[in-house]
């Protein structure tokens, strides 16, 4: 094995080996895992059911409000000062009093309706009683004009437009949505990793000149060679970090999706739903149960192979880059509290290009998304927020050799910076010293 | 005379606001101990660094074995740097192991010479240790160790006695004497004159990034004499005075009883013998000292010299 292999086996296994990485590695899926499944869990498991009190002195609604899992309506004929002043006492969490109906003013009676609650009522709970109310109201509203109301739900159910976009040149359905969400990730993944694997290469670096060994290791190795098997070492450990974590998310999502997911959103199951549809089954809810299913559908029709590795090659190609000078930064300075007035102008294009991935979103092909796609400093991040809406190959390539090109240039200039600073202890250099370092 | 191991030529090493060596040139022969004095910042870190090939020369060269520096050289030196530390985070054994194969060992060769260095120094029971969980002199120990370990043919310490307590100090200077009966070229780096005179060969003085003086210990040394003696007699002080006449200059004197004690100085072309055949008629020679300047005096001399002579020349 050369030197530069024992460098990076050395900076590869004392990092893999660390219980951090261990408990990162552990946790990272964990997180996301949870971030997909704790909402739906809470939303099974929450089975607190409320009972809602319901004086209709109206009598337009009895019978006819929608109950769901967690709401349930009783009707009462109880005064309403009786009903109000016993409502603590009961076993009804809230009481819904819909006043009676005069000179058939419809508009008026929406403002009068009130509901009681000794308890805190949730936002939920309030939309989904208001929901049932104005379905009710615009039931009585279509009545008093003379409309079938089964007509309507009838045309409401038929209406759905899902809006294909097909993308001339590849052929290609595409998503918005999906590519919206897949582009911000992949933006926010590299940014996380650039970050976090660039700065393990600039407190490596450090350790390494506090702890004085550097110049024993610098008599053995070039420094040019210490400084790319560390950065190789940690972008190993950062690809291992990354894999491990697919893996794991992939498995729990696998098994999520295989459980839970499955059934509620197949093809069946909304067809299903559809057809035994009670009177006055919520359209929406089909609709959202088939719009998560064509999700679903979507994420599979993204191009997964272009995808990863090109998702590789930006967190390889801007971590090179940034890597690089984070090493000079490292070498640079004695302590990492003097790394910061060094930090900023490092992470100035990163911030930058993070916040810029927010515009390139609404304009994935526009002069602003192309040229950000281009420059190496910014290209790894705002490449990856473009790639799901489908670049030309010609671009990609351009981006590529430039990103090449780049951290070539970065690593070069790096490593004199590195050189020079590995062996000046005592004083913080100056911006203008670091330049002059470049050319020895 | 036989080849130089390592000679450097007219070596200039210069920074953007300095010169950190000015046309330096160093020879060592094998088996022998260099020792490489300057006062601080005088230049003796940057000329073995570019020796170990941290960093290039801007003119001149430096030879080793007959060959310019080349990369393959850097297994046949050992370096034990002023600055110098191990991995905090590493476990003592890892850590000897790594440094080992970056000399160029392979992981058998090293694990076996380092079995033989651990039973030597009694530390077999540091190898899975951290070296944040070793005193500082144990850990110089395990410095050292890596720094001989890949059995180099030229070692080169650099204030190597800093940091070490007298008895560790001792053992690895025996161990470094030790090293140098086996054949091992030492150069030394030090701004401490007892090491140079109880260790060294020859030496080379530094001073502003130029050489200033090399020779041999010895040539040295009778380079800079200054004619003084110390002679202790039985007699009397008085005819003793008289009989050196024009011959000596009397610089101090101490009587005890009947037994004086007295620092001359030759005048003109005297030696002593003419010294001492002027005064024997007259008292009983007990002893006679020449008066050797210590390498501390030679070097304050010199430095001092040389300021002197740039301050003269600035004017």
């Amino acid at each position: 094995m050369g030197k530069i292999g024992l460098i990076i086996k050395r900076e590869y296994l004392s990092r893999v080996r660390k219980r951090s990485f261990i408990i990162m590695t552990i946790l990272g899926p964990l997180i996301m895992g949870a971030l997909m499944i704790v909402p739906v869990w809470m939303a099974s498991v929450n089975t607190s059911m409320k009972k809602i009190a319901v004086l209709d002195e109206a009598h337009f609604v009895e019978g006819l409000l929608q109950e769901n899992d967690d709401v349930k309506f009783v009707y009462t004929r109880q005064p309403l000062q009786k009903a109000i002043s016993e409502l603590e006492a009961s076993e009804y969490y809230a009481l819904l009093h819909i006043p009676k109906f005069e000179d058939n003013d419809i508009n008026h009676l929406q403002q009068q309706i009130k509901l009681y609650s000794a308890k805190q009522v949730s936002l939920t709970l309030k939309l989904f009683i208001r929901t049932q109310i104005e379905k009710q109201i615009e039931r009585l509203k279509l009545q008093s004009q003379g409309v079938d109301q089964d007509l309507v739900d009838n045309v409401k159910k038929t209406v759905n437009v899902p809006l294909d976009v097909i993308q001339l040149g590849d052929k290609k359905e595409s998503d918005v949505e999906v590519s919206t969400a897949l582009g911000f990730f992949g933006g926010i993944l590299i940014y996380m990793f650039i970050f976090l694997f660039g700065a393990q290469v600039m407190r490596g670096v450090i350790e390494e000149k506090t702890s004085r060994i550097v110049e024993v290791i610098i008599s053995s190795v070039k420094p040019f060679q210490l400084m790319m098997g560390k950065i190789i070492g940690i972008a190993l450990v950062g690809l291992t970090q990354f894999l491990l974590w697919v893996i794991l998310t992939g498995s729990i999502y696998t098994i999520f999706m295989a459980t839970v997911v499955k059934d509620k959103f197949s093809t069946d199951n909304i067809e299903r739903i559809m057809q035994q549809s009670p009177e006055g089954t919520s359209v929406e809810n089909i609709d959202q149960l088939r719009e998560t299913q064509q999700i679903v559908q979507r994420v599979g029709m993204i191009n997964w192979g272009l995808m990863i590795p090109c998702f590789i090659f930006y967190f390889l190609g801007g971590y090179l880059l940034y890597g690089a000078i984070f090493a000079a930064i490292g070498g640079a300075v004695d302590s990492e509290a003097d790394t910061q007035q060094f930090m900023l102008p490092i992470s100035a294009p990163l911030i930058f290009s993070f916040v810029m991935a927010q515009t390139v979103l609404n304009d994935p092909n526009g002069n602003l998304a192309i040229w950000l796609s281009m420059i190496p400093f910014t290209s790894p991040i705002i490449m990856m927020v473009r790639l799901p809406f489908g670049v030309h190959y010609l671009e990609l390539i351009a981006s590529m050799v430039l990103l090449i090109g780049g951290f070539i240039f970065t690593t070069w200039g790096a490593g004199k910076i590195y050189r020079t600073g590995l062996l000046m202890y005592g004083k913080r250099p100056t911006w203008r010293e670091i330049f002059r370092w470049m050319r020895y | 005379m036989s080849r130089p191991l390592l000679e450097a030529k007219s070596v200039t090493k210069r920074y953007d606001n300095y010169t950190a060596l000015n046309d330096v040139s160093v020879a060592v022969e094998r088996g022998k101990i260099l020792g490489l004095l300057g006062p601080n910042g005088a230049g003796k870190t940057s000329l073995i660094r570019i020796i170990n090939q941290i960093t290039a020369p801007d003119s001149g060269e430096v030879l080793f074995d007959g060959k310019p520096l080349n990369p393959e050289h850097v297994a046949r030196i050992g370096y034990l740097p002023e600055e110098r530390g191990l991995y905090r985070k590493m476990e003592v054994g890892e850590q000897c192991m790594y440094l080992a194969q970056l000399k160029g060992l392979d992981a058998r060769d090293a694990k076996q010479k380092l079995r033989y260095w651990f039973e030597k120094f009694e530390i077999q029971g540091w190898w899975n240790k951290k070296v944040e969980e070793l005193s500082k002199g144990m850990a110089q120990k395990v410095q050292f160790v890596v720094t001989v370990l890949h059995e180099p043919e030229l070692l080169i310490f650099d204030e190597p006695f800093t940091g070490f307590d007298p008895v560790n100090a001792n053992l690895i200077r025996d161990e470094i004497l030790e090293l140098n009966r086996k054949g091992a070229t030492l150069i030394f780096s030090t701004h401490r004159m007892e090491t140079v005179e109880t260790l060294c060969d020859t030496i080379v003085l530094i001073h502003k990034s130029r050489k200033i003086l090399d020779g041999s210990l010895a040539d040295i040394r009778k380079q800079f004499r200054t004619q003084t003696y110390r002679i202790v007699f039985n007699g009397n002080l008085v005819p003793f005075t008289n009989a050196l006449w024009a011959g000596a200059e009397l610089i101090d004197k101490n009587q005890v009883d009947s037994q004086c004690e007295v620092t001359l100085r030759l005048l003109g072309n005297n030696t002593i013998n003419n010294v001492l055949t002027a005064v024997l008629p007259v008292c009983e020679i007990v002893s006679v000292n020449e008066i050797i300047p210590s390498m501390n005096d030679v070097f304050i001399n010199m430095v001092q010299s040389n300021n002197e002579n740039a301050e003269s020349w600035e004017k």
